[in-house]
């Protein structure tokens, strides 16, 4: 019976180590989670933009979580261009009426999925945006066509208050 | 080593020395026996701790007036160059002295491979070597955001957006990093917390890095065990002292040309313009000492592998003492790897050049067919190298190529040829 002793003392070692990370995980959170963003960053989550001085073809970038968000109001050109594209040509498919609601208005955050630059507006082979960081084309969609970016450029919540003003968030 | 005689002269000495041996430790340090063939690329490891204690010192004094804060840290830095007594010494010779630093450590890493240093038994002197190296682009990285210009906040952006690469987990990781959904404030306060404690990290892991290269003592250039102490070693110093001053002396040199004669070559212009997160300057470029591992990120086509290829071309270092199979230190020896080894060298430096171009065109194919030999270099012809080269014989000591009727490894080379 002599292999019973150092089980009883197995399991209090194990009981104590367990104890023990449960405390060291309580303390090593906070100071991990204070990283995260904090009250003051999420409190500013929407903005919202008078929209009605902006023409057609038109873009304007505004501020939104600190980062820029294009607001393009399309021709119908750039509108016919972006719902033709066949969804086998798509990296991220993604049909347009699903990435513009009013399909005169575009609404999205500025920043390439590749590692984060800010596209620049009527560039690119696809007549929609170009990322100058690593060479992303995005169409009038702002879907991605061709370069190292994964996805579309993400389209944030957004709801128009009145016909005039877009909030954003 | 005679350590274990050493018995302090004065009675105080000996006091002190029983209950905190220092003294024996300094005795060690001076009577440290080295090969006495080490030639001038040995000098680095002195360079690079002067690099160190000076990036620690500029940057102590900088942090006295420096502002860490979104709204004032652009200003602060103009402050500092306009206002502050002596300011634009002490900023120009920080960040210079970051470029001086990897310089010094570019040229000690190669060193390592011509040679084998890292070779067993120095394999943990080594992989502590790749640590400092890791440590040091990060603390170089997150320095270079500290001035809040348009390179400082791309850079950030780019880079910490690295992370987004990673499935599922990715998104949150960026957030957290930032402290928000952008780079901004709370992103700018931790860096300049991180880039204040590297630095004495690294300064640890030195010390590491010296007591493991202490046990088995320096490798040399002929790269076989010498007896120490013996006919083949000589004192640390004064010998070693005097030659890495020397040697420092020059390296000075040229860290005094930079600073007070081409003080902003290495940036970047876009740097003088404040921080605007709705722009992003037309072509972000990291520091010059970077560059080849951005090449390699931006070689593959895909986001997640990019990363993972960059992160590998690093890491593939630790692993190096595995990798390179054969048992022959030094390069001399090796006529097969001591080619390689020329062309891994072009390899790198073409890697750097087309991670400061565009990638696109002939400089994408140049990058992409770089990259593949950098990988091919470390995890094929190394392994198999060990196994068919046929080697040059080895001389007995270092003493007897010199006293031995034979004065340099060439004459060996040849004679080997004539056989």
């Amino acid at each position: 019976m002599s292999e019973k002793k150092p089980e009883r003392r197995e399991f209090l070692f194990t009981a104590s180590y367990a104890v023990g990370a449960v405390g060291v995980g309580a303390v090593v959170w906070p100071l991990v989670d204070q990283m995260n963003p904090d009250a003051s960053v999420k409190a500013l989550a929407s903005t919202e933009v008078d929209v009605s001085s902006v023409q057609s073809g038109k873009t304007i970038t505004v501020l939104w979580r600190g980062k820029p968000v294009f607001i393009k109001r399309r021709t119908p050109e750039e509108i016919a261009e972006a719902r033709a594209v066949k969804m086998e040509d798509l990296k991220d498919p993604q049909k347009d009426e699903d990435r513009a609601k009013d399909p005169e208005w575009l609404v999205m955050v500025g920043v390439c999925t590749h590692l984060g630059c800010v596209p620049l507006n009527d560039k690119g082979d696809y007549n929609g945006w170009f990322c100058p960081c690593h060479g992303s084309h995005y169409d009038t969609s702002g879907r991605i066509r061709k370069g190292p970016a994964p996805l579309n450029m993400e389209v944030p919540k957004y709801e128009f208050v009145n016909s005039n003003t877009i909030k954003i968030g | 080593m005679s350590d274990h005689e050493y018995v302090p002269k004065s009675k105080f000495g000996k006091w002190f020395n029983d209950r905190l041996p220092l003294l024996t430790l300094a005795s060690h340090l001076t009577d440290y026996p080295t090969p006495k063939n080490l030639n001038y690329w040995w000098t680095f490891g002195g360079i690079l701790s002067f690099c160190l204690i000076i990036q620690i010192v500029t940057g102590l004094t900088l942090a006295m007036h420096y502002i860490a804060h979104a709204d004032l840290a652009f200003e602060s830095v103009e402050h500092i160059m306009r206002d502050v007594n002596y300011g634009w010494l002490i900023r120009y010779v920080h960040a210079n002295g970051a470029s001086m630093f990897f310089l010094a450590v570019y040229i000690h890493i190669f060193r390592s491979l011509f040679y084998g240093s890292y070779k067993s038994p120095r394999e943990i002197i080594w992989i502590i070597g790749i640590i400092i190296y890791l440590l040091m682009m990060a603390a170089a990285f997150m320095g270079y955001v500290l001035p809040w210009g348009q390179m400082s906040f791309w850079g950030a952006t780019v880079i910490t957006n690295l992370f987004s690469a990673i499935p599922l987990v990715g998104e949150g990781i960026v957030n957290w990093l930032w402290g928000g959904y952008s780079v901004d404030n709370p992103t700018l306060t931790r860096f300049f917390t991180l880039h204040y404690l590297i630095p004495f990290l690294i300064l640890g892991l030195v010390v590491l890095h010296i007591w493991a290269l202490h046990i088995p003592g320096n490798n040399n250039p002929v790269g076989i065990d010498v007896k120490k102490p013996s006919k083949d070693t000589v004192p640390f110093h004064p010998y070693i002292v005097i030659k890495d001053a020397f040697a420092l002396l020059m390296f000075m040199i040229v860290f005094a040309f930079f600073v007070f004669y081409s003080p902003n070559i290495l940036g970047h212009a876009d740097n003088y313009i404040e921080a605007n997160p709705m722009v992003t300057p037309a072509h972000i470029v990291p520091e010059w000492y970077l560059l080849p591992f951005y090449a390699i990120l931006r070689s593959v086509p895909d986001k997640l592998m990019g990363v993972v290829a960059m992160l590998s071309a690093i890491l593939i270092l630790a692993a190096l003492p595995w990798l390179d199979t054969s048992k022959i230190r030094s390069a001399v020896f090796r006529p097969l790897y001591k080619q390689f080894y020329w062309i891994l060298l072009a390899d790198v430096l073409i890697l750097g050049y087309v991670g400061a171009m565009p990638a696109e065109g002939l400089y994408l194919l140049i990058a992409r067919v770089a990259t593949a030999y950098y990988f091919i270099h470390f995890l094929m012809i190394l392994p198999i190298l060990g196994f068919k080269e046929k080697t040059i014989p080895l001389p007995l000591s270092i003493t007897e190529p010199v006293l031995g009727g034979f004065p340099n490894a060439a004459i060996v080379k040849k004679r080997e040829n004539l056989d």
